[in-house]
């Protein structure tokens, strides 16, 4: 256990973070301003890591490759949003149908294998996990930097538009956002493309930043954007009341995450472990908000006799 | 102003808990008409409003609001027309956003909402003199939750939105029955100042019979899916609680159901 080791490995959590704070921006506009929890991203952020890798190595310009692997984020969204509101199909149901099904158009979208390198060496990336202690503009780190400030900057303007705030209605009460008049149906859909977009958006980030892209890059994508969510809300809620501060304590979130995981690992723990670590933390998070509120009742109650 | 054209509507068709709630329900109001709605429990007062509201579609029938037909509309283009203030205070507010943002909200009810700012400073304004009419206070506390409101506060908000934008037609859906009677009497005021003033037409459903009777120009009661009632002017005025029983129990062939009706 030597020091160095971990302070070594800091650079690249923080820039790993950076990119899953992305995604759970994502994440965060689902289950937080929509009240949609949407299990699609599992997949969308493969699609758009496998358009990232297929259009970079068959020679477009990242950025393309980038723009286009959100929108293919966009489709997978829709067609969720499709089962949902058009099908009837609980929201739930829905992302996993589509999840489900985005596994083997990601497999098609690889070319029928199951992953594909795109070498820092052949190709001109913006993220890479090989410059990520490097004290150069190609630290990852400042460009993931950049980025998340863009996206929260353009979300915070998305949602205070009329239209963004018809969807922040709409996950708040969509009794009331029927009585004014808002298509509660078509926001769902809306915020579902929005949401997907934004994480095949980190997923095209994720394979560049790793050298590959693979099928199963999303399983359990969820988890780790509801676990920035939850420790940024737990970390910051109390101080951050802006709405883009909120979304800055998600991106830190997801940024503490990988930093703890990151010591875990340090610390001696088997890298086959973390995914059930990570579940157990985040079910506990999650759960911490309904043991406040027993608690409370519980007082209260006695406090009644 | 509205008609509503023998409408009816059964839940749950064909099964075992098949439910008349509007049996056949024919309605026409003037403009400026202020109607009070009583009647027992599940008579079909508040799936009366919900059917002209459009939060389902009728089996039959047709309904008008101001000369254009919104049968087959669903409730979000039906907005567009209407203001609604629902019994649950907690239905017709957004809880996690603020008192200016929820009234810029209801600003834009029947309006395309695109990617211009979504409240302008003029707007604040406004809604601040808007507020200070409603004498609560709320005009110094337009950037808080409107989850931290009072049930009346929160009815109060309410209404003042749906009005915020003249509709052709107001439903209030027992809006003063989650209240302390207090904050009711306060908030029936309020109804009836800002209803007047501004001429609205108004479809107000209440279990209190004397509200039934003192307010407005118009009263129906309904039984079993049907308006069995429908008095207005000097005869209205001149009606007393004992009168208005006898009606019913002539019209209807039953005894009034409604404990909290009596009660009250």
């Amino acid at each position: 256990m030597e020091l160095i080791k971990l302070i070594n490995a800091l650079p690249g959590a923080v820039a790993q973070g950076l990119i899953w704070g992305i995604m759970a921006i994502g994440v965060y506009i689902t289950y937080r301003i929509l009240d949609v929890a949407d299990l699609t991203v599992d997949g969308s952020i493969g699609t758009g890591g496998a358009v990232a890798a297929v259009m970079i190595t068959s020679g477009c310009n990242v950025w393309l490759s980038l723009a286009v692997a959100f929108l293919a984020g966009m489709l997978a969204g829709l067609v969720t949003g499709l089962f949902h509101t058009g099908m009837g199909i609980p929201a739930i149901l829905s992302g996993i149908l589509t999840q489900l099904g985005l596994y083997s158009i990601n497999l098609r979208i690889l070319g029928n294998k199951a992953n594909m390198a795109i070498s820092v060496n052949n190709f001109k990336l913006i993220v890479s996990a090989r410059n990520a202690r490097q004290m150069s503009v190609e630290n990852p780190i400042i460009t993931l930097t950049i980025l998340t400030v863009i996206l929260i900057a353009v979300m915070y303007w998305f949602f205070g538009t009329e239209y963004g705030c018809s969807l922040r209605a709409t996950g708040a009460n969509p009794n009331m956002a029927r009585a004014q008049g808002i298509n509660t149906e078509r926001g769902k859909v809306v915020g579902l493309m929005l949401s997907n977009g934004i994480v095949a958006l980190a997923g095209a980030l994720l394979s560049q930043y790793q050298g590959f892209a693979d099928v199963g890059m999303g399983r359990g994508a969820i988890v780790i954007g509801l676990a920035a969510v939850i420790i940024g809300e737990v970390v910051f809620g109390k101080v951050f009341r802006n709405f883009a501060l909120k979304l800055l304590a998600v991106s830190v979130g997801a940024i503490i995450y990988y930093l703890v995981i990151q010591v875990v690992l340090w610390l001696g723990l088997n890298t086959n472990d973390l995914k059930l670590l990570t579940a157990l933390v985040v079910g506990i998070f999650l759960a911490i908000p309904y043991w406040r509120g027993q608690l409370r009742t519980r007082m209260r109650s006695r406090k009644g006799v | 102003m509205l008609h509503i054209n023998h409408i009816a509507k059964t839940f749950n068709p064909g099964t075992i808990t098949e439910k008349v709630a509007l049996a056949d329900v024919d309605l026409h109001l003037n403009e400026g008409d202020f109607v009070t709605v009583i009647g027992g429990n599940g008579a079909g007062k508040s799936t009366m409003l919900n059917a002209v509201a459009g939060v389902f579609p009728v089996d039959r029938g047709t309904i008008e609001i101001g000369g254009k037909d919104v049968t087959h509309l669903p409730e979000y283009r039906r907005a567009a027309y209407l203001g609604r203030v629902f019994q649950d205070p907690m239905t017709g507010t957004a809880a996690t956003m603020n008192i200016e943002e929820n009234m810029a909200l209801a600003m834009r009810r029947g309006q395309k909402r695109g990617l211009r700012w979504g409240i302008s400073n003029m707007e604040r304004e406004m809604y601040r003199e808007q507020l200070h009419t409603l004498g609560l206070g709320l005009e110094e506390r337009m950037s808080s939750k409107v989850g931290l409101l009072s049930g009346g506060q929160r009815q109060a908000l309410t209404l003042l939105m749906a009005t915020l934008k003249t509709p052709k037609l107001l439903l209030l859906d027992e809006h003063t029955a989650a209240l302390d009677p207090k904050t009711a009497a306060k908030v029936l005021e309020l109804t009836e100042k800002i209803v007047t003033e501004r001429h609205l037409t108004a479809l107000m459903v209440t279990h209190n019979m004397k509200d039934a009777i003192a307010i407005g120009n118009r009263l129906i009661m309904m039984n079993a899916g049907r308006i069995v009632v429908d008095v207005s002017g000097n005869q209205k005025r001149a009606m007393t609680r004992g009168d208005l029983m006898e009606l019913f129990e002539k019209a209807a062939g039953a005894e009034l159901n409604n404990d909290r009706m009596l009660l009250s």
